[in-house]
Protein backbone atom coordinates (compact mmCIF):
# COMPACT_ATOMS: atom_id res chain seq x y z
CA UNK A 1 0.00 0.00 0.00
CA UNK A 2 1.63 3.58 -0.75
CA UNK A 3 0.93 6.82 0.26
CA UNK A 4 -0.87 9.54 -1.56
CA UNK A 5 0.60 12.92 -1.12
CA UNK A 6 -0.82 16.27 -2.19
CA UNK A 7 0.67 19.50 -3.28
CA UNK A 8 -0.80 22.11 -2.45
CA UNK A 9 -0.20 26.10 -1.95
CA UNK A 10 -3.60 27.83 -1.54
CA UNK A 11 -1.83 30.58 -4.06
CA UNK A 12 -1.62 30.19 -7.90
CA UNK A 13 1.07 30.01 -9.72
CA UNK A 14 3.92 29.19 -7.22
CA UNK A 15 4.75 26.30 -8.99
CA UNK A 16 2.45 23.09 -7.95
CA UNK A 17 2.18 21.43 -10.73
CA UNK A 18 5.91 22.05 -11.84
CA UNK A 19 6.46 20.12 -8.47
CA UNK A 20 4.38 17.51 -8.68
CA UNK A 21 5.64 16.61 -12.10
CA UNK A 22 9.08 16.88 -11.14
CA UNK A 23 9.19 15.01 -7.68
CA UNK A 24 7.21 12.29 -9.48
CA UNK A 25 9.87 12.46 -12.02
CA UNK A 26 12.49 12.35 -9.57
CA UNK A 27 10.95 9.02 -7.59
CA UNK A 28 10.20 7.25 -10.75
CA UNK A 29 14.15 7.64 -11.44
CA UNK A 30 14.66 6.06 -7.76
CA UNK A 31 12.81 2.92 -9.22
CA UNK A 32 9.66 3.58 -7.53
CA UNK A 33 5.78 3.43 -8.90
CA UNK A 34 4.55 6.95 -8.77
CA UNK A 35 1.09 7.86 -10.33
CA UNK A 36 0.50 11.61 -10.73
CA UNK A 37 -3.37 12.80 -10.28
CA UNK A 38 -4.56 16.41 -11.61
CA UNK A 39 -7.42 17.39 -9.38
CA UNK A 40 -6.94 20.72 -10.98
CA UNK A 41 -10.54 20.22 -12.98
CA UNK A 42 -11.38 22.95 -15.73
CA UNK A 43 -7.84 23.99 -15.78
CA UNK A 44 -5.71 20.91 -16.41
CA UNK A 45 -1.81 21.54 -16.87
CA UNK A 46 -0.19 18.56 -15.35
CA UNK A 47 -0.44 16.91 -18.59
CA UNK A 48 1.36 19.17 -20.58
CA UNK A 49 4.13 19.84 -18.00
CA UNK A 50 4.35 15.84 -18.77
CA UNK A 51 3.96 16.00 -22.09
CA UNK A 52 1.20 13.94 -22.21
CA UNK A 53 -1.46 15.96 -23.65
CA UNK A 54 -2.27 14.07 -26.89
CA UNK A 55 -2.45 11.03 -25.13
CA UNK A 56 -5.58 12.02 -22.71
CA UNK A 57 -8.84 9.85 -23.81
CA UNK A 58 -10.17 9.22 -20.31
CA UNK A 59 -9.88 11.74 -17.39
CA UNK A 60 -10.76 12.25 -13.84
CA UNK A 61 -14.53 12.97 -14.07
CA UNK A 62 -14.49 10.13 -16.42
CA UNK A 63 -13.33 7.53 -13.85
CA UNK A 64 -15.67 9.42 -10.72
CA UNK A 65 -19.01 8.95 -12.73
CA UNK A 66 -17.71 5.42 -13.79
CA UNK A 67 -18.06 6.33 -17.59
CA UNK A 68 -14.43 4.06 -17.51
CA UNK A 69 -12.16 1.74 -15.36
CA UNK A 70 -9.77 3.64 -13.59
CA UNK A 71 -6.86 1.76 -15.09
CA UNK A 72 -8.00 2.67 -18.65
CA UNK A 73 -7.87 6.61 -17.81
CA UNK A 74 -4.84 6.27 -16.87
CA UNK A 75 -1.53 7.21 -18.96
CA UNK A 76 1.84 5.63 -19.18
CA UNK A 77 4.88 8.11 -19.35
CA UNK A 78 6.97 8.33 -22.55
CA UNK A 79 10.00 7.91 -20.50
CA UNK A 80 9.57 5.65 -17.34
CA UNK A 81 7.67 2.35 -17.00
CA UNK A 82 6.83 2.73 -13.56
CA UNK A 83 5.30 6.26 -14.25
CA UNK A 84 1.25 7.09 -14.34
CA UNK A 85 -0.39 10.19 -14.73
CA UNK A 86 -4.22 9.99 -14.40
CA UNK A 87 -5.63 13.41 -16.30
CA UNK A 88 -8.22 15.81 -15.10
CA UNK A 89 -10.98 16.87 -17.29
CA UNK A 90 -10.60 20.00 -19.67
CA UNK A 91 -14.47 20.11 -20.05
CA UNK A 92 -16.15 20.38 -16.68
CA UNK A 93 -15.36 22.09 -13.03
CA UNK A 94 -14.67 21.32 -9.77
CA UNK A 95 -17.92 20.49 -8.63
CA UNK A 96 -18.07 17.64 -10.89
CA UNK A 97 -16.32 15.32 -8.59
CA UNK A 98 -17.13 14.94 -4.83
CA UNK A 99 -14.50 14.49 -2.23
CA UNK A 100 -15.84 10.44 -1.51
CA UNK A 101 -15.24 9.50 -4.85
CA UNK A 102 -11.92 11.05 -5.01
CA UNK A 103 -10.88 9.32 -2.04
CA UNK A 104 -12.24 5.88 -3.53
CA UNK A 105 -9.89 6.51 -6.62
CA UNK A 106 -7.01 7.47 -4.60
CA UNK A 107 -7.56 4.49 -2.22
CA UNK A 108 -7.27 2.20 -5.24
CA UNK A 109 -4.53 4.04 -6.83
CA UNK A 110 -2.72 3.35 -3.35
CA UNK A 111 -2.96 -0.35 -4.21
CA UNK A 112 -0.90 -0.31 -7.44
CA UNK A 113 1.47 2.19 -6.59
CA UNK A 114 4.48 3.38 -3.87
CA UNK A 115 3.36 6.74 -4.70
CA UNK A 116 0.27 8.67 -5.50
CA UNK A 117 1.06 12.79 -5.95
CA UNK A 118 -1.56 14.65 -6.10
CA UNK A 119 -1.78 17.95 -7.92
CA UNK A 120 -3.83 20.57 -6.12
CA UNK A 121 -5.58 23.49 -7.39
CA UNK A 122 -5.43 27.09 -6.18
CA UNK A 123 -7.89 27.92 -4.00
CA UNK A 124 -9.50 26.57 -0.53
CA UNK A 125 -12.83 25.41 -2.37
CA UNK A 126 -14.22 22.40 -3.82
CA UNK A 127 -11.17 21.58 -5.59
CA UNK A 128 -8.83 21.58 -2.50
CA UNK A 129 -11.49 19.53 -0.21
CA UNK A 130 -11.49 17.06 -3.53
CA UNK A 131 -7.73 16.71 -3.93
CA UNK A 132 -7.16 16.56 -0.34
CA UNK A 133 -9.80 14.28 0.48
CA UNK A 134 -7.74 11.14 -0.23
CA UNK A 135 -4.39 11.68 0.70
CA UNK A 136 -2.25 10.85 3.64
CA UNK A 137 0.45 13.39 3.31
CA UNK A 138 1.01 16.96 2.19
CA UNK A 139 3.38 19.23 0.65
CA UNK A 140 2.92 22.74 0.60
CA UNK A 141 4.73 25.03 -2.26
CA UNK A 142 5.24 28.45 -1.03
CA UNK A 143 7.87 31.12 -2.95
CA UNK A 144 9.42 33.52 -1.45
CA UNK A 145 6.55 36.28 -1.14
CA UNK A 146 4.28 37.88 1.22
CA UNK A 147 1.57 36.53 -0.25
CA UNK A 148 2.40 33.43 -1.60
CA UNK A 149 3.11 32.73 2.48
CA UNK A 150 -0.26 34.03 3.94
CA UNK A 151 -1.91 31.74 1.66
CA UNK A 152 0.43 28.77 2.38
CA UNK A 153 -0.34 29.36 5.86
CA UNK A 154 -3.83 29.40 5.71
CA UNK A 155 -3.44 25.96 3.93
CA UNK A 156 -1.64 24.89 6.68
CA UNK A 157 -4.06 25.86 9.11
CA UNK A 158 -6.87 23.79 6.83
CA UNK A 159 -4.46 20.38 6.50
CA UNK A 160 -4.26 20.57 10.01
CA UNK A 161 -7.50 20.19 10.79
CA UNK A 162 -7.79 16.81 8.79
CA UNK A 163 -7.58 13.99 11.01
CA UNK A 164 -6.03 11.34 8.13
CA UNK A 165 -3.31 13.68 6.88
CA UNK A 166 0.27 14.16 8.67
CA UNK A 167 1.64 17.24 9.69
CA UNK A 168 2.72 19.27 6.26
CA UNK A 169 6.00 19.90 4.62
CA UNK A 170 7.19 22.77 3.00
CA UNK A 171 8.60 23.29 -0.26
CA UNK A 172 9.98 27.33 -0.58
CA UNK A 173 10.10 27.77 -4.45
CA UNK A 174 11.99 30.19 -7.03
CA UNK A 175 14.12 31.50 -4.27
CA UNK A 176 16.02 34.14 -6.09
CA UNK A 177 19.68 34.17 -4.05
CA UNK A 178 20.61 37.63 -4.80
CA UNK A 179 17.46 38.93 -3.88
CA UNK A 180 17.46 36.73 -0.40
CA UNK A 181 20.66 38.39 0.77
CA UNK A 182 20.14 41.43 0.00
CA UNK A 183 16.89 41.39 2.07
CA UNK A 184 14.42 42.12 -0.78
CA UNK A 185 12.89 38.82 -0.80
CA UNK A 186 11.61 36.77 2.77
CA UNK A 187 14.81 34.48 3.31
CA UNK A 188 13.76 31.17 4.13
CA UNK A 189 14.23 31.11 7.83
CA UNK A 190 12.04 33.86 8.27
CA UNK A 191 9.52 31.66 6.20
CA UNK A 192 10.37 28.61 8.16
CA UNK A 193 9.72 30.47 11.30
CA UNK A 194 6.11 32.19 10.27
CA UNK A 195 4.87 28.43 8.79
CA UNK A 196 6.36 26.56 11.49
CA UNK A 197 6.79 23.02 9.79
CA UNK A 198 9.36 21.13 8.66
CA UNK A 199 11.43 22.40 5.78
CA UNK A 200 11.22 19.71 2.79
CA UNK A 201 13.33 21.40 0.29
CA UNK A 202 14.31 24.52 -1.51
CA UNK A 203 14.29 24.97 -5.11
CA UNK A 204 15.88 28.14 -7.09
CA UNK A 205 14.83 30.26 -9.22
CA UNK A 206 15.83 28.72 -12.88
CA UNK A 207 15.15 29.54 -16.47
CA UNK A 208 15.73 26.13 -17.34
CA UNK A 209 12.43 25.03 -15.30
CA UNK A 210 10.76 26.89 -18.11
CA UNK A 211 11.44 25.96 -21.12
CA UNK A 212 11.58 22.30 -19.69
CA UNK A 213 8.00 22.55 -18.66
CA UNK A 214 7.23 24.16 -22.65
CA UNK A 215 8.98 21.10 -23.84
CA UNK A 216 6.63 18.68 -21.73
CA UNK A 217 10.23 17.71 -20.44
CA UNK A 218 10.07 17.89 -16.00
CA UNK A 219 13.49 19.40 -15.56
CA UNK A 220 14.29 16.48 -13.03
CA UNK A 221 15.42 14.27 -16.42
CA UNK A 222 18.39 17.22 -16.79
CA UNK A 223 21.10 15.99 -14.40
CA UNK A 224 23.06 19.19 -14.86
CA UNK A 225 20.42 21.44 -13.32
CA UNK A 226 20.51 23.09 -9.95
CA UNK A 227 16.58 22.94 -9.95
CA UNK A 228 16.71 18.99 -11.40
CA UNK A 229 19.03 18.48 -8.18
CA UNK A 230 17.12 20.20 -5.65
CA UNK A 231 13.87 18.28 -6.81
CA UNK A 232 15.83 14.99 -6.81
CA UNK A 233 16.75 15.71 -3.43
CA UNK A 234 13.37 16.33 -2.15
CA UNK A 235 12.52 12.87 -3.17
CA UNK A 236 15.13 11.30 -1.69
CA UNK A 237 13.71 13.02 1.38
CA UNK A 238 10.26 11.62 0.51
CA UNK A 239 12.01 8.26 0.02
CA UNK A 240 13.15 8.92 3.69
CA UNK A 241 16.96 9.68 3.34
CA UNK A 242 18.92 12.50 5.30
CA UNK A 243 19.78 14.87 2.26
CA UNK A 244 21.73 18.53 3.48
CA UNK A 245 19.94 21.65 1.90
CA UNK A 246 21.44 22.55 -1.60
CA UNK A 247 23.62 26.02 -0.86
CA UNK A 248 22.21 27.96 -3.75
CA UNK A 249 25.38 30.34 -3.25
CA UNK A 250 26.71 31.21 -6.45
CA UNK A 251 30.12 30.62 -6.61
CA UNK A 252 32.18 33.84 -6.15
CA UNK A 253 35.57 33.62 -6.73
CA UNK A 254 38.43 32.98 -3.57
CA UNK A 255 38.64 36.88 -3.03
CA UNK A 256 34.66 36.84 -1.79
CA UNK A 257 35.55 34.15 0.22
CA UNK A 258 38.49 35.51 2.19
CA UNK A 259 36.28 38.32 2.87
CA UNK A 260 33.75 36.01 4.11
CA UNK A 261 36.18 34.17 6.19
CA UNK A 262 37.17 37.32 8.41
CA UNK A 263 33.15 38.98 8.16
CA UNK A 264 33.65 41.45 5.84
CA UNK A 265 30.47 41.87 3.57
CA UNK A 266 31.01 40.66 0.53
CA UNK B 1 -46.91 54.09 67.65
CA UNK B 2 -44.33 52.34 65.62
CA UNK B 3 -44.24 50.48 62.62
CA UNK B 4 -43.71 47.30 63.73
CA UNK B 5 -46.48 46.75 66.31
CA UNK B 6 -48.76 47.34 63.27
CA UNK B 7 -47.49 45.09 61.43
CA UNK B 8 -48.19 41.36 62.42
CA UNK B 9 -45.09 40.07 60.06
CA UNK B 10 -41.94 41.71 59.39
CA UNK B 11 -40.31 40.11 56.00
CA UNK B 12 -39.00 43.48 55.16
CA UNK B 13 -36.03 45.30 57.38
CA UNK B 14 -35.14 48.70 56.42
CA UNK B 15 -32.05 50.10 57.70
CA UNK B 16 -30.82 53.53 57.27
CA UNK B 17 -26.77 54.03 56.63
CA UNK B 18 -25.48 57.01 55.62
CA UNK B 19 -25.23 55.69 51.96
CA UNK B 20 -28.85 55.88 51.68
CA UNK B 21 -31.38 52.71 52.52
CA UNK B 22 -30.69 49.39 53.41
CA UNK B 23 -33.58 46.77 52.48
CA UNK B 24 -32.93 43.26 53.85
CA UNK B 25 -35.78 41.41 52.38
CA UNK B 26 -36.52 37.57 54.42
CA UNK B 27 -35.30 34.90 51.90
CA UNK B 28 -37.32 31.90 53.22
CA UNK B 29 -41.05 33.42 52.77
CA UNK B 30 -42.75 34.06 49.36
CA UNK B 31 -41.86 36.20 46.77
CA UNK B 32 -45.50 37.65 47.03
CA UNK B 33 -45.54 38.41 50.44
CA UNK B 34 -42.15 40.31 50.18
CA UNK B 35 -43.16 42.75 47.60
CA UNK B 36 -46.11 43.01 49.20
CA UNK B 37 -44.75 44.11 52.34
CA UNK B 38 -42.19 46.14 50.40
CA UNK B 39 -44.82 48.17 48.87
CA UNK B 40 -46.86 48.58 51.94
CA UNK B 41 -43.76 49.96 53.86
CA UNK B 42 -42.30 52.27 50.97
CA UNK B 43 -45.75 54.01 50.47
CA UNK B 44 -46.78 54.23 54.63
CA UNK B 45 -43.45 55.35 55.15
CA UNK B 46 -42.10 59.26 55.86
CA UNK B 47 -39.44 58.11 53.01
CA UNK B 48 -42.27 59.74 50.60
CA UNK B 49 -42.18 62.90 52.34
CA UNK B 50 -38.18 63.50 51.75
CA UNK B 51 -38.52 66.63 49.39
CA UNK B 52 -36.34 66.34 46.78
CA UNK B 53 -33.40 64.18 47.83
CA UNK B 54 -32.93 60.85 46.03
CA UNK B 55 -32.39 58.17 48.41
CA UNK B 56 -29.96 55.07 46.94
CA UNK B 57 -31.37 52.08 47.86
CA UNK B 58 -29.26 48.40 48.53
CA UNK B 59 -31.25 45.53 47.88
CA UNK B 60 -30.08 42.49 50.53
CA UNK B 61 -31.95 39.47 49.35
CA UNK B 62 -30.23 36.82 51.57
CA UNK B 63 -30.28 33.45 50.15
CA UNK B 64 -32.92 34.29 47.68
CA UNK B 65 -32.65 33.61 44.17
CA UNK B 66 -34.38 35.98 41.90
CA UNK B 67 -35.90 34.90 38.57
CA UNK B 68 -35.10 38.11 35.80
CA UNK B 69 -39.08 38.54 35.48
CA UNK B 70 -39.24 38.92 39.42
CA UNK B 71 -36.32 41.02 39.22
CA UNK B 72 -38.30 43.53 36.91
CA UNK B 73 -41.16 44.04 39.29
CA UNK B 74 -39.58 44.58 42.21
CA UNK B 75 -37.11 47.43 40.54
CA UNK B 76 -40.21 48.77 38.81
CA UNK B 77 -41.89 48.64 42.20
CA UNK B 78 -39.42 50.53 43.93
CA UNK B 79 -39.00 52.57 41.04
CA UNK B 80 -42.24 53.72 41.19
CA UNK B 81 -41.97 55.26 44.37
CA UNK B 82 -40.91 58.85 44.50
CA UNK B 83 -37.08 59.62 45.63
CA UNK B 84 -36.00 56.34 45.42
CA UNK B 85 -33.08 54.88 43.34
CA UNK B 86 -32.00 51.48 43.40
CA UNK B 87 -27.97 51.19 43.36
CA UNK B 88 -27.54 47.24 43.93
CA UNK B 89 -29.29 44.49 44.71
CA UNK B 90 -26.76 41.66 46.63
CA UNK B 91 -27.76 38.17 46.76
CA UNK B 92 -26.14 35.37 47.77
CA UNK B 93 -26.74 32.99 45.28
CA UNK B 94 -27.08 32.96 41.18
CA UNK B 95 -27.80 30.54 38.74
CA UNK B 96 -25.60 27.55 37.84
CA UNK B 97 -25.31 29.12 34.41
CA UNK B 98 -24.23 32.44 35.84
CA UNK B 99 -21.92 30.83 38.13
CA UNK B 100 -20.27 29.30 34.95
CA UNK B 101 -20.14 32.49 33.28
CA UNK B 102 -18.33 33.95 36.15
CA UNK B 103 -16.36 31.09 36.08
CA UNK B 104 -14.81 31.12 32.57
CA UNK B 105 -14.01 35.02 32.75
CA UNK B 106 -12.13 34.98 35.28
CA UNK B 107 -10.29 32.00 34.45
CA UNK B 108 -7.53 32.04 32.11
CA UNK B 109 -7.41 29.69 28.72
CA UNK B 110 -4.26 28.36 27.73
CA UNK B 111 -3.84 27.06 24.10
CA UNK B 112 -0.55 25.88 22.47
CA UNK B 113 -1.17 26.17 18.47
CA UNK B 114 -0.33 28.48 16.16
CA UNK B 115 -3.34 30.57 14.59
CA UNK B 116 -2.42 30.69 11.20
CA UNK B 117 -4.30 33.10 8.24
CA UNK B 118 -7.85 32.90 8.62
CA UNK B 119 -8.00 31.48 11.55
CA UNK B 120 -9.88 32.63 14.65
CA UNK B 121 -9.45 31.30 18.27
CA UNK B 122 -11.87 33.32 20.74
CA UNK B 123 -11.86 32.47 24.18
CA UNK B 124 -14.39 34.23 27.43
CA UNK B 125 -11.45 35.24 30.14
CA UNK B 126 -7.79 35.33 29.65
CA UNK B 127 -5.67 33.71 26.54
CA UNK B 128 -2.47 32.42 26.82
CA UNK B 129 -1.36 31.54 23.48
CA UNK B 130 1.73 29.48 23.72
CA UNK B 131 2.82 30.22 19.89
CA UNK B 132 2.38 32.23 17.34
CA UNK B 133 -0.10 34.43 15.52
CA UNK B 134 0.64 34.70 11.47
CA UNK B 135 -0.64 37.30 9.83
CA UNK B 136 -4.01 36.93 8.71
CA UNK B 137 -4.93 35.30 11.97
CA UNK B 138 -6.94 36.42 14.87
CA UNK B 139 -7.20 36.07 18.80
CA UNK B 140 -10.02 37.53 20.82
CA UNK B 141 -10.40 37.09 24.27
CA UNK B 142 -13.10 38.68 26.84
CA UNK B 143 -10.39 39.93 29.08
CA UNK B 144 -6.28 39.46 28.12
CA UNK B 145 -4.35 38.25 25.67
CA UNK B 146 -0.93 36.76 26.18
CA UNK B 147 1.39 35.38 23.60
CA UNK B 148 4.11 33.46 24.44
CA UNK B 149 5.51 33.73 21.03
CA UNK B 150 5.12 36.28 17.80
CA UNK B 151 1.75 38.77 17.26
CA UNK B 152 2.25 38.93 13.64
CA UNK B 153 -2.16 38.71 13.10
CA UNK B 154 -5.14 40.90 14.83
CA UNK B 155 -5.31 40.88 19.17
CA UNK B 156 -8.71 41.73 20.81
CA UNK B 157 -8.45 41.82 23.76
CA UNK B 158 -11.40 43.43 26.14
CA UNK B 159 -13.66 42.28 23.20
CA UNK B 160 -16.86 42.66 25.36
CA UNK B 161 -15.84 46.17 26.25
CA UNK B 162 -13.06 45.47 29.11
CA UNK B 163 -11.01 48.94 28.69
CA UNK B 164 -8.53 48.01 31.30
CA UNK B 165 -7.67 44.98 29.22
CA UNK B 166 -4.15 44.15 27.94
CA UNK B 167 -2.22 42.21 25.19
CA UNK B 168 1.41 40.92 25.57
CA UNK B 169 3.87 39.05 23.01
CA UNK B 170 7.11 38.03 23.24
CA UNK B 171 7.24 39.53 19.91
CA UNK B 172 4.70 41.98 19.42
CA UNK B 173 4.66 42.68 15.73
CA UNK B 174 1.19 43.33 15.19
CA UNK B 175 -1.20 43.95 12.14
CA UNK B 176 -4.18 45.07 14.48
CA UNK B 177 -4.46 45.53 18.08
CA UNK B 178 -8.12 45.80 19.80
CA UNK B 179 -8.79 46.78 23.55
CA UNK B 180 -12.55 47.42 23.90
CA UNK B 181 -13.47 48.88 20.97
CA UNK B 182 -10.29 50.82 19.99
CA UNK B 183 -8.07 50.10 17.27
CA UNK B 184 -4.36 50.56 16.52
CA UNK B 185 -2.45 49.75 13.41
CA UNK B 186 1.14 50.06 13.37
CA UNK B 187 2.65 52.84 11.21
CA UNK B 188 3.40 51.59 8.19
CA UNK B 189 6.49 52.57 8.49
CA UNK B 190 8.40 49.85 10.71
CA UNK B 191 11.16 51.16 12.77
CA UNK B 192 13.76 48.90 14.18
CA UNK B 193 12.24 45.54 15.61
CA UNK B 194 12.78 45.48 19.83
CA UNK B 195 13.32 42.38 20.82
CA UNK B 196 12.07 42.55 24.20
CA UNK B 197 8.09 41.53 25.45
CA UNK B 198 6.02 44.01 24.99
CA UNK B 199 2.60 45.28 26.00
CA UNK B 200 -0.32 47.31 24.81
CA UNK B 201 -2.77 48.85 27.04
CA UNK B 202 -5.07 52.43 27.37
CA UNK B 203 -3.95 54.55 29.49
CA UNK B 204 -6.33 56.18 31.80
CA UNK B 205 -8.53 58.64 30.75
CA UNK B 206 -6.96 58.24 27.50
CA UNK B 207 -8.83 56.84 23.57
CA UNK B 208 -6.00 55.21 21.87
CA UNK B 209 -4.14 51.96 22.77
CA UNK B 210 0.10 52.51 24.16
CA UNK B 211 2.67 50.06 23.49
CA UNK B 212 5.20 49.91 25.67
CA UNK B 213 8.08 47.14 27.51
CA UNK B 214 5.81 44.53 28.71
CA UNK B 215 7.26 45.49 32.69
CA UNK B 216 5.61 49.01 32.71
CA UNK B 217 2.41 46.15 33.49
CA UNK B 218 3.55 46.07 37.08
CA UNK B 219 2.58 49.70 37.76
CA UNK B 220 -0.52 50.32 35.18
CA UNK B 221 -2.42 46.99 35.55
CA UNK B 222 -0.90 46.00 39.91
CA UNK B 223 -4.52 43.61 39.38
CA UNK B 224 -2.96 41.34 37.09
CA UNK B 225 -1.72 39.80 40.08
CA UNK B 226 -3.67 36.99 41.46
CA UNK B 227 -1.82 35.59 43.79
Amino acid sequence: MGDAIVITSGKGGVGKTTTTANIGTALALSGKKVCLVDTDIGLRNLDVVMGLENRIIYDLVDVAEERCRLHQALIKDKRFEALYMLPAAQTKDKSAVQPAQMKKIIDELKQDYDYVLIDCPAGIEQGFKNAIAGADKSVVVTTPETSAVRDADRIIGLLEKEENIEAPKLVVNRIRNHMMESGEMLDVDEIVSILAIDLLGIVGDDDTVITASNKGEPIALDPSSKASIAYRNIARRILGESVPLLSLQEERGVFSKVKKFFGMRS
Amino acid sequence: MSMVQKQTQHFVTIKGTKDGLNLILDDSCAFRDVINELDEKLSARHIQQTEGHTITVTLKLGNRYLTEKQERELRAMIQSKQNLEIDRIDSNVMSRDEAEEERKRSTITSVARTVRSGQVLEVEGDLLLIGDVNPGGTVKAFGNIFVMGALRGIAHAGAYGDIKAVITAAVMKPSQLKIADLISRPPDQVGASIHEAECAFVKDGQSEISVDRVQILTKVRPNLTRL
